[in-house]
């Protein structure tokens, strides 16, 4: 392990050192901060300096902005929406990557390269046909039909995460369950997917809040009031709430608190999910 | 080991592949298609071979979207990569508190765009209400970043520096961290500094990760649209336009979805470079 290791041992390097992560801190947040301090304060206060503590707690700003932006309807969408994505994804990339990673079937290795190409493509480049197909098929703000296109873009990360699981499993586990007689959805769903869970939980956590946050497809596809989720319904707030940015600044609140605590809960899963999808040896 | 032939996993792979072939395969051969048409996206698109290519190529804006890429592409490959080796390397000699500090970097990353864009609009960049009105105020005369066309690329990028950072130096740490304890110590005994154990250990350990980084940075920065979408839409006066938002606003706002797919095939032949040294790069992986 690395702390077994005694690095930087000159005083110097290591002022610099600290400096720099405080600095990184201060960055990382003061954006965050600066939302936090601004939320109780009235547009005057913060037009005059936004970078006073408020004098006074005016929940108010909160019941602007939730109204304004809409957040009742855009909660219950970006639950929707993110739910359908996160399920469908689990389901057909958790069976993607058994079959590729047992490699029992003829053109798995083009299927995979397949897979990795689509985790680069454009978005653009199916977007605009895909639109206009949708709009023919009255499928445009339909929450569930966004949600399988944000599973369609989803997908390979989650079949590459999940691969690497179920290849971590023995295959002399499959084999003594063929052996006794379970047949290849069996083998699957009693000994595989349980053997995948952390596997399932990490990719659950990065697939909800890829999908939460996403904005090219959702702004695309989740056209008109009825449809919006939290975060289009804060984006129709910029600009016509401009003069009102003690309601901005509350609505940043509503957006962003849920998202950092639900991160500061499930961060140990998230950290070793990103590691693994992009560490190569 | 012997491969055992299992017809069931063709039904594993069906979910899957047909979602895929359906949202991506079959729309991304549509676009090569509509590239060569004049379309609407409502009435029946005709064929009208290069014209649509030749127009976009007389169009100064296609170039001025390239060149922006293009200075896109270089900031993201210098300075996001050169803060987030300084940070992996700092946080390598802080085993206990890593992890503490991976999470407070990781933050900017996890929040949506949205809420990144329009924060750093309205309390940062604001002439009216942010930190930089604040500043011109009482310290020197600024004007907003995001008004001037000669930053606004710039202002726009150190939004998107800010979000993605972190992600970067979680990646490196998480490689560095696998570099052997014995070359590490055998540096340190043999009386190697800092940077000499980063240039000559450190470095070499981490040298696939950080290739291929390069390579998905230069992908996403030709791909890139939300952060220049949200705060400038690619003003002033194109100063921010790139291939995504000018593609963008060809299907949307004018219409012109022949001409939105010829962009995106030129956005595609960029990314295709990037994707097959991607492809390479992650060979390894798939052959076990």
């Amino acid at each position: 392990m690395a702390d077994t290791v005694r690095q930087s041992p000159r005083p110097i390097s290591r002022t610099l050192a600290n400096a720099f992560l405080v600095g990184a801190v201060l960055i990382a947040v003061l954006p965050l901060l600066l939302v936090a301090v601004n939320t109780f304060k009235p547009h005057a206060s913060i037009v005059a300096n936004p970078l006073s503590l408020p004098t006074s707690f005016d929940f108010s700003n909160f019941a602007r902005a939730w109204r304004g932006g809409n957040f009742g309807v855009g909660l219950v969408n970006s639950l929707l929406l993110s739910g359908t994505t996160v399920v469908l994804t689990l389901v057909c990339a958790s069976l993607a990557a058994v079959a590729l990673a047992r490699q029992h079937i003829a053109g798995w290795k083009l299927v995979t390269i397949y897979f990795l190409c689509a985790t680069t493509v454009p978005i653009q480049l199916f977007l605009f046909p895909l639109y206009f197909v949708f709009a023919r098929l009255g499928l445009v703000g339909n929450f569930a039909a966004t949600g399988v296109v944000l599973t369609a873009i989803n997908l390979p990360v989650a079949i590459f995460l999940l691969r690497a699981y179920v290849i971590s499993i023995p295959r002399e586990i499959d084999d003594a369950a063929f052996m006794d007689g379970a047949n290849s959805w069996q083998t699957f769903r009693y000994i595989l997917l349980p053997l995948m869970q952390p596997g399932l939980i990490t990719v659950a956590i990065i697939v909800f809040l890829n999908s939460w946050n996403e904005f090219l497809i959702t702004s695309t596809f989740q056209k008109g009031r009825d449809n919006v989720t939290m975060t289009l319904g804060y984006l129709s707030m910029n600009g016509t709430y401009a003069t009102d940015q003690g309601a901005m600044m509350a609505g940043a609140f509503i957006l962003v608190a849920p998202i950092v605590v639900f991160f500061l809960v499930m961060q140990r899963y998230f950290v070793s999910g990103m590691s693994a999808g992009a560490v190569k040896g | 080991m012997a491969l055992r032939r299992d017809r069931a996993h063709y039904l594993f792979l069906a979910p899957a592949l047909v979602i895929s072939l359906s949202i991506v395969l079959v729309p991304a051969l549509l676009t090569f298609g509509a590239a060569f048409t004049l379309w609407d996206g409502v009435s029946a698109p005709h064929f009208t071979g290069l014209s649509n290519f030749s127009a976009i190529a007389a169009d100064p804006v296609l170039w001025i979207a390239i060149g922006n890429n293009i200075q896109w592409t270089l900031i993201f490959l210098t300075i996001p990569m050169a803060i987030a080796l300084v940070a992996a390397s700092v946080l390598l000699g802080r085993s206990r508190s890593a992890a503490v500090f991976q999470v407070i970097f990781l933050l900017p990353y996890v929040l949506s765009p949205v809420a990144n864009a329009v924060i750093w609009q309205n309390i940062i960049f604001s002439p009216v209400s942010g930190v930089v009105s604040f500043i011109s105020r009482t310290l020197i005369p600024l004007q907003s970043p995001l008004a001037n066309p000669d930053t606004a690329l710039y202002a726009v990028a150190a939004v998107d520096i800010w979000h993605f950072w972190g992600y970067l130096t979680v990646i490196f740490f998480a490689a560095m961290r696998q570099t052997p304890t014995d070359q590490l110590e055998a540096a340190f005994l043999e009386g190697a500094n800092g940077w000499q154990v980063f240039r000559f250990v450190t470095l070499p350990n981490i040298m696939p990760t950080l290739g291929l980084m390069l390579v998905l940075v230069t992908i996403f920065s030709f791909l890139t649209f939300d952060y220049v979408y949200l705060i400038t839409q690619g003003g002033p006066a194109r100063a921010t336009e790139i291939l995504s938002t000018y593609a963008y606003k060809f299907a949307f706002t004018s219409f012109q979805v022949g001409k939105a797919a010829a962009v995106a095939l030129i956005m595609s032949f960029f990314g295709l470079l990037a994707s097959i040294a991607y492809v390479a790069l992650s060979r390894s992986s798939i052959e076990r």
